[in-house]
């Protein structure tokens, strides 16, 4: 017997570990929620997979009775819609930030102070302000998911342009590079793999933003559903809400990773980063 | 006439002297080694003839005028380590010099032009034995073969000046010898000024024409760092006047033959 270790599992044993948590909750769920069932049929906090199935036939596949929309499908919409925005804007603009501070030491001694006061405000703390200032419409909801995430990809990127090796900026000086060219051709395309990197991790903390603004103040969306129908402890609603949300999250990261493999070969084969990562 | 003139530079930080009245001329077509201990200033010199750090007193004249203060096409460079670009192919690292000075907007060539630079690349590639390999990124290659791009990366802009910076310091002795083949054959070919830093003092006593030994001369226990290094020897290992350049071939060739018997 070999030590614990070193033990492999072959490539079935690793799904079947890893596709029983999920099995066993589900089962777990499903014999408290008959149990409790049993005892009151109108039990609202464990329903039965019936009450999920017509909460989501009611919400995706029937126009609302007061509005006429698919409020499931209007949700989702408006909420990715958001998240994009948001993600796209506070993004390209740590990207841009980022990049300079990283290249142009006097834009460093410039910004960096401010960069990291910045990404020391917690970003629920200003919400009031953001409504106050931009209203309660959508921009508000954009502005705090680029306020919660700029400064986090900013430090990253940041980080990255100073990782490039000193050998390198000057060898692209003695081919001959201006300052734009060298940011062009050999700092922007070998940062651009650790910005989709860092986008990954801070998407986690996008959706929380998104969802709190929604909560607040909003007229549709993922968020704003879960809260109002809280008030009627729907949770045949919710809990779709939050599986379709965690769904979503997987797709949106599956597919930056795949893009990040996809146009940066030599990133991920270089750092020995997996596809696991 | 000198190429480059060294006029009594000096290198200080702070108290520590590391660089004292160094005088020397070198000729277009030298190659110079570079050899000393470590910690003894002969990285410094190298930087201050790049361009990454400035004399603290004295200057070195290139053609006459003071060299420039920072990295340009003047000066070609090839580090141990770090030298290429690992998000570009073989061929678009070789192709990088004419993008740039052909399109200092985006960088980038494309139809006729980028063709025509492609040729080129390849014969730069061909030259020092990488034409197999074009399609590939560098951490797909060996380290002799990096080093290999990287002086074809920098050939391909013909600068004034070749430096290169302990360039086979992390290679095994059977590629290293290959690449000392490459090297002379580069220099011969394309008539280069090369200064190369290398730890191994027998590369010295057989690359190129001249070998200085940087050392310090004075020395204090009592204040290690109060005097600086000097060249201590100034050896020739060969002549490059137009006119004894058979000579330097027939030392060239014995070089050559010294390679390929180590």
């Amino acid at each position: 017997m070999k030590k614990l270790i070193n033990l492999q599992p072959s490539r079935p044993l690793r799904w079947f570990l890893g596709v029983l948590p999920f099995v066993l909750l589900l089962v777990l769920y499903l014999s408290a929620s008959e149990a409790r069932l049993a005892e009151n049929p109108n039990d609202k906090l464990l329903p039965a997979l019936s009450s999920f199935a017509d909460a989501i036939q009611r919400m995706a596949f029937e126009p609302s009775s007061r509005s006429g929309e698919y409020l499931f499908w209007q949700d989702t919409a408006s909420s990715l819609r958001r998240l994009a925005l948001g993600v796209g804007i506070g993004s390209f603009s740590a990207l841009l930030v980022g990049v300079l501070m990283g290249a142009i030491p006097l834009f460093r001694a410039n910004f960096s102070p401010l960069v990291t006061a910045i990404s020391l405000i917690p970003p629920m703390a200003i919400l009031p302000v953001l409504f106050i200032i931009f209203g309660l419409g959508e921009v508000s909801k954009v502005v705090l998911i680029v306020i919660g995430i700029t400064p986090f990809i900013t430090r990253d990127i940041l980080q990255r342009v100073l990782e490039i090796p000193q050998e390198q900026l000057i060898k692209a000086q003695t081919l001959g590079a201006s300052t734009w060219q060298i940011i062009l051709r050999v700092v922007l395309p070998q940062v651009m793999p650790r910005l989709i990197g860092a986008i990954r991790l801070s998407l986690g903390a996008a959706w929380l933003f998104l969802i709190a603004a929604e909560a607040i103040a909003a007229t549709d969306g993922l968020g704003y559903r879960i809260f109002l129908v809280r008030r009627y402890l729907s949770m045949d609603v919710i809990l779709p809400y939050v599986c379709w949300i965690t769904l979503l999250a997987f797709i949106i990261d599956f597919l930056l990773r795949k893009i990040s493999f996809k146009l940066y070969p030599w990133f991920h084969s270089q750092s020995g980063e997996g596809e696991n990562t | 006439m000198s190429m480059i003139e060294i006029k009594n530079l000096w290198k200080e930080y702070g108290d520590q002297v590391v660089l004292e009245q160094i005088n020397n001329q070198v000729k277009s077509g030298e190659f110079v080694t570079i050899v000393g201990a470590s910690g003894c200033g002969k990285t410094t010199f190298l930087k201050m003839l790049l361009g990454t750090e400035s004399p603290s007193r004295g200057q070195i004249l290139l053609d006459g005028t003071a060299i420039k203060d920072e990295p340009d096409e003047s000066r070609g460079i090839v580090f141990q380590r770090y030298s290429v670009f690992p998000h570009m192919t073989v061929i678009q690292n070789v192709m990088l010099a004419r993008e740039l000075e052909a399109s200092p907007l985006h960088g980038r060539l494309f139809g006729a032009a980028r063709n025509n630079a492609k040729r080129e690349a390849e014969n730069m590639l061909e030259a020092v034995g990488l034409s197999h390999a074009k399609n590939k990124y560098p951490h797909e290659l060996s380290g002799g073969m990096q080093q290999r791009l990287a002086l074809a990366q920098s050939l391909i802009k013909k600068p004034r000046i070749l430096l290169l910076d302990e360039p086979f310091g992390a290679l095994d002795p059977g590629i290293r010898a290959d690449m000392h083949k490459l090297v002379l054959s580069l220099w011969r070919e394309h008539k280069l000024t090369v200064f190369m830093i290398t730890h191994d003092i027998k590369e010295g006593f057989f690359l190129g024409t001249r070998l200085w030994v940087f050392d310090k001369d004075r020395y204090d226990p009592h204040a290690p760092n109060a005097y600086g290094a000097q060249i201590t020897y100034d050896l020739p290992v060969g002549k490059t006047d137009a006119e004894v350049w058979q000579q330097i071939d027939k030392s060239l060739k014995k070089a050559n033959d010294f390679v390929e018997n180590a």
